[in-house]
């Protein structure tokens, strides 16, 4: 379990300071999916970093606390400090382009054994990795390939492979899927589906394809302006948004074959459509965990 | 009836690698496609990468010249054999608008200058005209031209900005506008926006669109006719409705299928443990 407690991220440029993360409390429940939604500098990807204990500057984990609800090798609670030395183990990082995250001058088997305090025997970790890499449907052929031999989609996969080779109880998946096309993309989530089922792992999944969130996620995180809006089952959150910026989310997403909902879409138009939310940092229980920010007036069109 | 957009044979093939060991890559592989209508219309072309349709696009805006064959809009032939179009009478005629309008205008110029510049080069307005084209360009997307006058990118977000390039091509009125991935840089939620311009501009201001995308939704929404695009062949082309509601080529069912939706879910095969 992942308890955020009043987290507050912020950025320093120059003399300015901005706070990307404004106030985020949440827990995660162990063994879900969870999708977090919401658009460009929402604070969504600053989250993430901040979870997995990426924090450089200019970021700063300005305030509120992250704990991990796991325990290290010393036996002591897993904190901010200490979260490094988890990476790979129990906690892994799937980046959105993977083109750029392997290795380009070593092999993919070589990638495996390349982690610092894996297995000192390298025959017996590349024979698990291989049985890995069978299990997850990828030939045999791409341990012995270089990472440009690879197409964009199995360079993902190798990368899912790689993340998850060790079992983490954490996996941070931000932008999975964004380069690829929807062919690929469909085989990408259903690895990642798969994966979470056979290990029972917490996987979240940044994206802002709400079709990408209701296909995979169990439960949906949706921010806008560094707080969080809505929080709550999948499901609950689809059938029944209670934000009007998580019911514009989902109404900006044309079905095919459904045009009852064109006169929405036909709505969204102009400067009109483009519109501003305030968001109070309070959450309120709507539903048995369905959260959603205290309700406040919409500020009006936004430039 | 006016010849709205036709490719006849359309071939584009670019040559990869050395001397030695070069290969043929057929990026458009016998394009023919007809769109016959006296109302403007919305085209979609929509596949993967590598599927060719940014080649189409570059080809019908004359950014590359075909291989072979060639390619008419409303009536006149604009690029490879039999075209007489001078640059300026072409650029009258078709307009562009780019994936990524922060890559598409300067850093370090106005965004405005870019729409005079339009309005003085292709439509040879003089400064008094070009300020009037200007000024109803902009109203017609949704913008004031007091707010844009004198601004730089920065000072936009993503979706002002491609309103702005949407109102430069606008300015020599032109009857197609080519728009390559107008949305995917876009944040989701304001997607519809652009959409719906397009949408607008066709029924109110009389032009047509060639929309190259890779989203099938927004497709299915705003087009009027689609062109299914594989390995640089055409695979389905039809109206719409037709092709999404009853996709007949496997790729096409293939693309279908695979869109996350928000109505149905997919089932993940059960991994041994």
């Amino acid at each position: 379990m992942i308890k955020l407690n009043d987290l507050k991220i912020s950025y320093r440029i120059g003399n300015r300071v901005i706070e990307a993360v404004n106030g985020v409390t949440l827990t995660i429940p162990d063994g879900s999916i969870v999708g977090i939604a919401g658009e460009s500098g929402c604070g969504k990807s600053t989250l993430m970093k901040a979870i997995y204990g990426d924090i450089q500057s200019p970021m700063s984990l300005s305030g509120g606390s992250i704990e991990y609800g796991m325990k290290g090798a010393d036996g002591l609670p897993v904190t901010t400090q200490t979260i490094r030395r988890e990476w790979f183990k129990s906690i892994s990082y799937i980046p959105q382009s993977s083109m750029n995250s392997l290795n380009p001058v070593i092999r993919i088997r070589d990638q495996f054994t390349d982690f610092p305090g894996t297995d000192s025997n390298k025959k017996r970790v590349l024979e698990r990795a291989r049985a890995y890499i069978g299990k997850l449907g990828l030939p045999a052929e791409a341990m012995e390939s270089y990472p440009h031999q690879l197409s964009g989609g199995m360079r993902q996969r190798v990368m899912i492979a790689l993340a998850t080779f060790f079992q983490p109880e954490l996996i941070i998946a931000d932008e999975p899927t964004t380069a690829l096309d929807v062919v690929v993309q469909k085989e990408i989530l259903l690895l990642l589906m798969e994966v979470q089922e056979l290990m029972g792992n917490t996987i979240l999944v940044v994206s802002h394809d709400m079709g990408v969130h209701y296909q995979v996620t169990h439960k949906m995180l949706i921010m806008y302006a560094g707080r969080v809006v809505e929080y709550g089952d999948t499901e609950s959150v689809f059938a029944d948004p209670q934000h009007p910026y998580t019911k514009m989310l989902i109404d900006s997403l044309p079905t095919i074959g459904d045009d009852s909902m064109r006169g929405v879409l036909a709505s969204m138009a102009g400067a009109g459509g483009d519109r501003a939310y305030r968001v109070e940092p309070e959450l309120i229980e709507v539903k048995p965990g369905h959260f959603m920010a205290r309700p406040s007036q919409i500020v009006g069109a936004a430039a | 009836m006016t010849v709205i957009l036709k490719t006849e044979a359309l071939n584009k093939v670019y040559r990869q690698g050395g001397l030695v060991r070069s290969r043929q890559v057929k990026a458009l592989n016998d394009v023919n496609i007809t769109v016959e209508s006296d109302k403007p219309v919305v085209i979609a072309v929509v596949g993967e990468s590598g599927s060719g349709k940014t080649t189409l696009a570059k080809t019908l805006l004359r950014l590359e010249t075909p291989s072979s064959g060639r390619a008419i809009v409303y009536d006149t032939v604009v690029t490879g054999k039999g075209t007489t179009l001078s640059k300026q009478q072409f650029l009258g005629l078709v307009q562009p608008i780019f994936q990524n309008p922060f890559e598409a205008f300067s850093r370090y110029r106005p965004v405005d200058a870019y729409l005079h510049e339009t309005a003085r080069r292709v439509g040879g307005m003089d400064g008094a005209q070009a300020e009037a084209a200007v000024a109803a360009a902009l109203t017609s997307v949704g913008l004031k031209y007091g707010e844009v006058r004198g601004k730089y990118t920065n000072q936009f977000s993503g979706g002002e900005l491609q309103r702005i390039s949407v109102a430069r091509a606008l300015i020599p009125q032109p009857k197609l506008i080519v728009a390559d991935e107008p949305v995917s840089m876009i944040d989701a939620s304001r997607r519809m926006i652009i959409i719906n311009l397009f949408k607008q501009l066709r029924d109110e201001a009389g032009r047509s669109f060639l929309y190259i995308t890779h989203d099938l939704a927004t497709a299915y929404y705003i087009s009027d006719y689609v062109a299914v695009m594989n390995k640089g062949v055409v695979v389905e082309f039809g109206p719409a409705r037709q092709v999404m509601g009853d996709p007949q080529h496997d790729y096409t069912k293939l693309l279908l299928s695979s869109i996350p939706t928000t109505k149905s879910r997919w089932r993940p095969r059960k991994v041994a443990a």
